[in-house]
């Protein structure tokens, strides 16, 4: 484990203001979820989620297919595709545009995709405004944070924190009721809206027979992006395409259930081209980013390539025993919880947090709410496996090899492994019967503490098993 | 040129030659329940109140107009150039502008109105969702900017779900630049978890589904 995420999990677990932040919105939203999928709420909901699966499969199976059918229904709706291998080329069309129509002013709404490339900083760079517009992302944007969650952006913060940072940031007085915060926002995104040069959003859905991209939100600042500004811009992975208008029926079920309990969010906007002859408003150009990003290397691993089918729902956070004690800072990339622990390494390399698939107890909470049904346990334990081939080219884990050639061996031999319980036991402090924190004295060895700094230890037993086994 | 390189790398990816052909996707299963008009009507009635939407049901155009100019009273309004508004009357109440055309004078006029009214192409029974289409009869700004929206929608236009509208509508594209689905009053959570509503798109949200 890296010094900078044990470092981050530790803070985490020791601040108890934040441990009860995520542990009751995750609770809320696990909640919501539940009575949202009921045999009653939806009778048909494993249907879906298999009818969903297969969807997924067959797109990304046939990724090229219906990239290219999208593209060409983009365009006969008046709209470009650009293809972006990474940040880079996407910070470089957008600057680009930007300065070919001399726009100063952007407005963003929520996109996973923007963030996982930081676009806003890039853009901030070359001195070109970018306003985020969805409540939660805003905050954040002025705290100069990233989310902590990938539907809840802003859970970890509080509504003084709100109040403090509005006072600072905005200059006005210090408002700790969240709908005079929500208004306060209201008046200041407002106009930015309307004096936005470009809107820039992501994609919850790419459609290929349509060329549309869908929209999938509550607060309206995704239709404020797209309505008001002269130019909008869809940012999007390559992976969020549906082959047709029709598998919506499929999809939009699921996600918002999934993601906050809802039938359907406030606003599902499913937008081809720019506006047209005759209709009043709407941008006059209309654009959809397609990202690479790392996403064709895990494509061409069809053992793990199902990660690639995640609608980014949440709801595998809010169910996870491990996001919900370490949080959504602790992870190493902008996607946290067990999603976040299959894709950062894929995306990324694995090298870039080894120990990232071995932050889960391997439960199977997050493949049973997911609602694409990605078995991230089956991914995670592949991805354990990848980590430990490369450690071992690297010659890394001679001690732990051995450790376990020494185990292994004392395991196949029963009278010798009674003999290590019995010592083990007697040389354990017991700590009145609690689990152990920290390595007893005799074994405080650097080995050690390291791998008990990550687990508690159970105390002995006053019999072991084989004591009382003999004694029946 | 990146868009080669990337089709490029999906296809040896996917181990597939560039232009080779695929199988239809799996069928999806469309559930459109027989529902009588009656059933429809008081569905969307009871699911736009669960949003905390108002719903209320009149039996002419005439009477639609009275509730709408209730909720008016006195406030400025942009209503859209649907032809229904107009059967109505709801285009000449008093505070109401209508027939913009142009998108400057259309944002102006609705960046200042109190309320903004339309009709929509279709409502979904179960979930109390309007479906707007952007057309020279409904523009995008009007149920969006104002913080109060009107929509005035004939009955026999409330289908009873998402699978029915994507039944008749398999193409929307085809159809318009911008198809809306809206789903109560604009909200957010995002400070503790408190609902807040209004906080971009309307706050208020008034159907009135005419017999």
């Amino acid at each position: 484990m890296s010094v900078a995420f044990d470092e981050k999990v530790h803070k985490t677990l020791a601040d108890a203001n934040l441990q009860l932040a995520i542990y009751r919105a995750t609770a809320r939203l696990i909640d919501h979820r539940k009575h949202a999928v009921t045999a009653i709420a939806l009778p048909d909901y494993q249907e879906l989620r298999t009818q969903a699966n297969a969807l997924k499969r067959h797109t990304i199976e046939h990724l090229d297919h219906y990239l290219e059918e999208f593209e060409s229904n983009v365009a006969a709706h008046g709209g470009k595709v650009i293809y972006c291998q990474d940040a880079t080329e996407v910070a470089d069309f957008v600057l680009g545009l930007a300065k070919e129509r001399a726009a100063q002013l952007i407005v963003k709404s929520k996109s996973m995709t923007t963030e996982e490339i930081d676009l806003n900083e890039r853009l901030e760079h070359h001195n070109l405004e970018s306003v985020e517009t969805d409540l939660g992302e805003y905050i954040l944007q002025l705290a100069h944070q990233r989310p902590y969650h990938i539907v809840a952006p802003a859970l970890h913060l509080t509504r003084y924190d709100v109040g403090d940072l509005f006072a600072r940031t905005l200059g006005v007085a210090n408002e700790t009721v969240p709908e005079k915060q929500a208004l306060i926002a209201r008046g200041v995104l407002r106009e930015k809206f309307l004096a936005a040069d470009i809107g820039i959003t992501g994609a919850n859905f790419l459609v290929a027979d349509s060329g549309a991209v869908v929209l999938v939100e509550n607060e309206g600042n995704a239709r404020l992006t797209t309505s008001a500004p002269r130019i909008h811009i869809a940012v999007a992975g390559i992976e969020k395409l549906i082959p047709r208008a029709q598998d919506l029926a499929v999809f939009l079920k699921l996600l918002g259930r999934s993601a906050t309990g809802q039938a359907l969010t406030v606003y599902t906007s499913f937008l081809s081209g720019p506006r047209r002859a005759g209709e009043i408003d709407g941008p006059e150009e209309f654009y959809v980013v397609l990202l690479d990003n790392g996403r064709t290397k895990l494509l061409a691993d069809s053992g793990k390539r199902e990660s690639l089918y995640c609608i980014r729902c949440g709801a595998c956070l809010n169910h996870c025993p491990v996001y919900r004690k370490i949080g959504g800072h602790s992870f190493p990339w902008v996607y946290s919880g067990p999603i976040g622990a299959i894709i950062t390494p894929q995306f990324m390399g694995i090298e870039h947090e080894p120990s990232l698939p071995f932050a889960s107890s391997l439960c199977g909470a997050c493949a049973e709410v997911c609602p694409v049904k990605i078995d991230i346990p089956r991914v995670l334990l592949e991805l354990r496996a990848e980590v430990k081939q490369a450690e071992e080219r690297g010659g890394k884990n001679r001690l732990e090899r051995l450790a376990f050639k020494i185990w292994a061996w004392v395991m196949c031999h029963p009278r010798l492994y009674e003999m290590a319980a019995m010592v083990a036991a007697s040389v354990a402090p017991s700590e009145n019967g609690k689990w152990l924190r920290s390595a007893p004295a005799v074994m405080n060895l650097p080995p050690v503490r390291a791998w008990l700094s990550q687990r508690d230890l159970p105390p002995a037993p006053a019999k072991s098993f084989r004591e009382l086994w003999r004694k029946r | 040129m990146s868009r080669e390189a990337i089709l490029n790398k999906v296809r040896t990816a996917l181990g597939r030659s560039n232009g080779q052909a695929i199988a239809e996707p799996p069928p999806v299963r469309m559930r459109v329940d027989a529902m009588d008009a009656e059933t429809r009507v008081a569905s969307m009635m009871r699911a736009v109140e669960a949003l905390a939407g108002k719903a209320r049901r009149a039996a002419t155009g005439e009477e639609a107009r009275a509730y709408v100019a209730a909720v008016l009273d006195g406030k400025t309004a942009v209503a859209s150039n649907a032809p229904f508004l107009r059967e109505c009357g709801i285009v000449h109440l008093a505070g109401a502008q209508s027939g913009f055309t142009d998108a400057a004078e259309l944002r102006a006029a609705c960046a200042v109105a109190d309320v903004g009214i339309t009709s929509a192409d279709y409502a979904l029974a179960d979930t109390g969702t309007l479906v707007m289409l952007a057309s020279p009869a409904e523009a995008r700004l009007i149920s969006l900017l104002p913080p109060v929206h009107i929509a005035v929608v004939p009955k026999e236009r409330v289908l009873s779900g998402l699978d029915e509208l994507l039944t008749i509508l398999p193409h929307p594209a085809e159809q318009t630049s911008s198809m809306v689905l809206i789903t109560g009053p604009s909200r957010t959570a995002d400070i503790e978890q408190i609902l807040v509503r209004g906080v971009h798109g309307p706050g208020e949200i008034h159907v009135v589904v005419v017999e």
